[in-house]
């Protein structure tokens, strides 16, 4: 048992608090507003190997350890949680998901160029009628012989308008059920995709959210992610790992919210003292403080393991439930702690609780995560 | 061209600052690379990356083996190699001193020292390392480039800049304005940390000339006191027999 971080640990920790606290902080407010996506910032992190964190050098990638890129999130998120979960896709889900199922020629390819920072990635699973219910694929790939016909509309896709190289999960064998569902590379820009309108969104106002749709598009049968019907297991695993990625940005939306309460606190006078003297706001902030706490172990155990080889679907779900419950106690306290000014944008904390609610529900709701924690109490 | 950078590891600047004694209390300090060596490093690294002539980028800071995170970051941002001179710095003579050995071991044209560092403030490392080595010593440079194998130095005076353009060996020290933002290390760069050398030197024996009395915190500020536009006489009052200024 250790709980030192190492000096890269910390160094990438630094890096990421530096670039969020000066660069991010700068123009968070007005993305929000206006819903621009962080283009600059997106071009920037790659350069610095965010977009890549955990992928191998072998292939582009910075190769570090999965406690790295907790930190990582945590720091970003507490400014930003939009241009976290560009990272978190691109990362845990589309990279990960990439090196450990794709073959050598997908890998040289596709993964290069994602996990260098050039390009980024989206992973189209839910549908009109499936987001929890991930079995129930409505989008198919027929099997033409050399190549798979895709049709069908994928909602909530992350990164839809932005990225280069899309993961597509469409069902090929319906009477096969979900042991006949495919996992497919699909370059965005095939003929036959199109997108439909910008999500207006609640939170995370500056990642872009469209519905695909997929009309008679060509997909080479090389593209296919391992195994004829691999697509529903390969889906699962990379959604284990995945939540690791998003109860960090979880995390971090709590702490960073946890900060400005504490800072703010501490300059706010009433009754002739620092609120953070009155006694309701002192164990308000104690009580955020041990929230935050326990769910940063719950990540760092879940990233322990998975650096560990071990087994995590619990572990992951665990971190992912709590994280994401507590980011949005923490920030209504914090909210709160900040009275009339908590209710105004330019003190973050709004933003910060508008975004911290799209944690219980993607990549898996909350209650999604309690299926799969009571299920393994029992195995 | 080989730079050397002498950085300094000092507490960041948003620490409570308590001593024990005359010494530093360093528990739960978050140590950084003091902001200006981070900012001459930003920039030399910059000249590099445009094609500068310069062979190699080192750092160089006086300390014990707790210092070295600081040096390793700045080889992560950038830096080519890193000395540490085993010797617990106490005023600005030794570390001088100490670092004179480096500067001559790093066959260094260009030496910089931060204007100042964020601990002591005391802004005197650069002009004493200067006279050890015999070179010439310009002090708070906001601008650096390099062109047809000189260097191009600005200081901002009062209402005016002033321009050195020379080819001699020189130590420097820099002002704010030498980089915009001080270069936030890559993966790669982290990554790349690992492998590159980071040198410790013996130190040179020497005696402090210098010997810490006391150390004292500002006092605090003093309680505000408000009036009302009607009591301008209490004002004079309180102005004349409190404050006795009047």
């Amino acid at each position: 048992m250790n709980f030192q971080f190492t000096e890269e640990q910390e160094m990438i920790r630094q890096a990421a608090r530096d670039y969020a606290q000066r660069e991010l902080i700068k123009d968070v407010l007005e993305r929000d507003e206006k819903a621009i996506f962080p283009t600059h910032h997106v071009k920037a992190l790659g350069e610095l190997g965010f977009l890549g964190m955990m992928t191998s050098s072998k292939y582009g990638g910075s190769g570090m350890d999965s406690i790295s890129y907790v930190l990582a999130i945590e720091e970003i998120s507490k400014v930003d949680a939009s241009v976290a979960v560009i990272m978190s896709v691109n990362n845990s889900l589309i990279n990960y998901g990439l090196e450990h199922y794709a073959n050598e020629i997908q890998k040289q390819k596709y993964l290069r160029p994602l996990a260098d920072g050039t390009s980024i990635g989206a992973f189209l699973l839910s549908e009109p009628e499936a987001g929890s219910d991930a079995t129930h694929q409505h989008t198919t790939a027929e099997d033409k012989g050399d190549y798979y016909l895709l049709n069908g509309t994928k909602n909530w896709i992350t990164n839809a308008s932005s990225a280069s190289t899309y993961i597509v999960i469409a069902q090929t064998h319906p009477e096969l059920k979900h042991r006949g569902i495919n996992a497919f590379i699909v370059e965005s820009k095939s003929p036959g995709i199109t997108l439909g309108p910008h999500e207006n969104k609640m939170g995370m106002r500056s990642s872009d959210t469209h519905s695909v749709m997929f009309n008679d598009v060509k997909v080479p049968k090389e593209n296919r992610i391992g195994e004829d019907g691999f697509g529903f297991k390969f889906a699962m695993k990379v959604l284990s790992g995945g939540r690791i990625g998003i109860a960090s940005q979880a995390l971090g939306i709590a702490a960073g919210a946890l900060e400005l309460a504490l800072k703010y606190s501490q300059e706010r006078k009433a009754f002739g003292t620092e609120i953070f003297n009155h006694q309701s706001v002192a164990f308000k902030l104690s009580d955020m403080a041990v929230k935050v706490e326990n769910a940063r172990n719950l990540c760092l155990k879940a990233a322990w393991l998975k650096d560990n080889h071990q087994p995590l679907d619990i572990a992951s779900a665990m971190a992912k439930q709590y994280a994401a419950d507590i980011a949005m106690e923490v920030t209504t306290e914090a909210v709160q702690i900040h009275g009339g000014y908590g209710y105004v944008k330019e003190y973050h904390v709004e933003r910060l609780m508008r975004e911290a609610k799209l944690t219980q529900i993607y990549e898996g709701t909350s209650e999604v995560q309690k299926i799969i924690i009571s299920r393994g109490l029992i195995k | 061209m080989n730079i050397l950078i002498c950085v300094s590891h000092v507490p960041d600047t948003t620490t409570k600052v308590r001593f024990t004694g005359t010494k530093l209390t360093t528990e739960n300090i978050q140590w950084i690379i003091n902001p200006w060596d981070e900012l001459t490093l930003t920039r030399a690294i910059e000249l590099k990356e445009a094609g500068a002539p310069i062979d190699q980028i080192m750092v160089a800071t006086v300390g014990d083996q707790s210092v070295e995170p600081t040096l390793r970051k700045a080889l992560a941002i950038g830096a080519d190699k890193a000395f540490r001179v085993d010797f617990t710095p106490e005023d600005a003579g030794s570390t001088a001193l100490q670092l004179q050995e480096v500067a001559k071991k790093a066959q260094a044209d260009l030496v910089f020292t931060g204007f100042e560092s964020a601990d002591y403030n005391g802004g005197l490392v650069g002009a004493f390392l200067a006279e050890s080595l015999g070179r010439s010593f310009f002090s708070s440079v906001n601008f650096l480039d390099i062109k047809e194998g000189a260097f191009i130095l600005n200081r901002e005076m009062n209402g005016m800049t002033e321009v050195i353009k020379s080819k001699n060996p020189m130590v420097v020290s820099v002002q704010k304005g030498i980089a915009i933002n001080p270069r936030i290390p890559a993966m790669r760069g982290i990554m790349m940390a690992r492998t590159k050398p980071l040198e410790v030197i013996a130190p040179t024996e020497m005696n402090s000339k210098v010997k810490v009395i006391a150390i004292a915190l500002p006092a605090g500020k003093a309680k505000v006191k408000l009036f009302v536009p009607e009591q301008v006489n209490e004002l004079i009052d309180a102005l004349h027999s409190e404050a006795k200024v009047l």
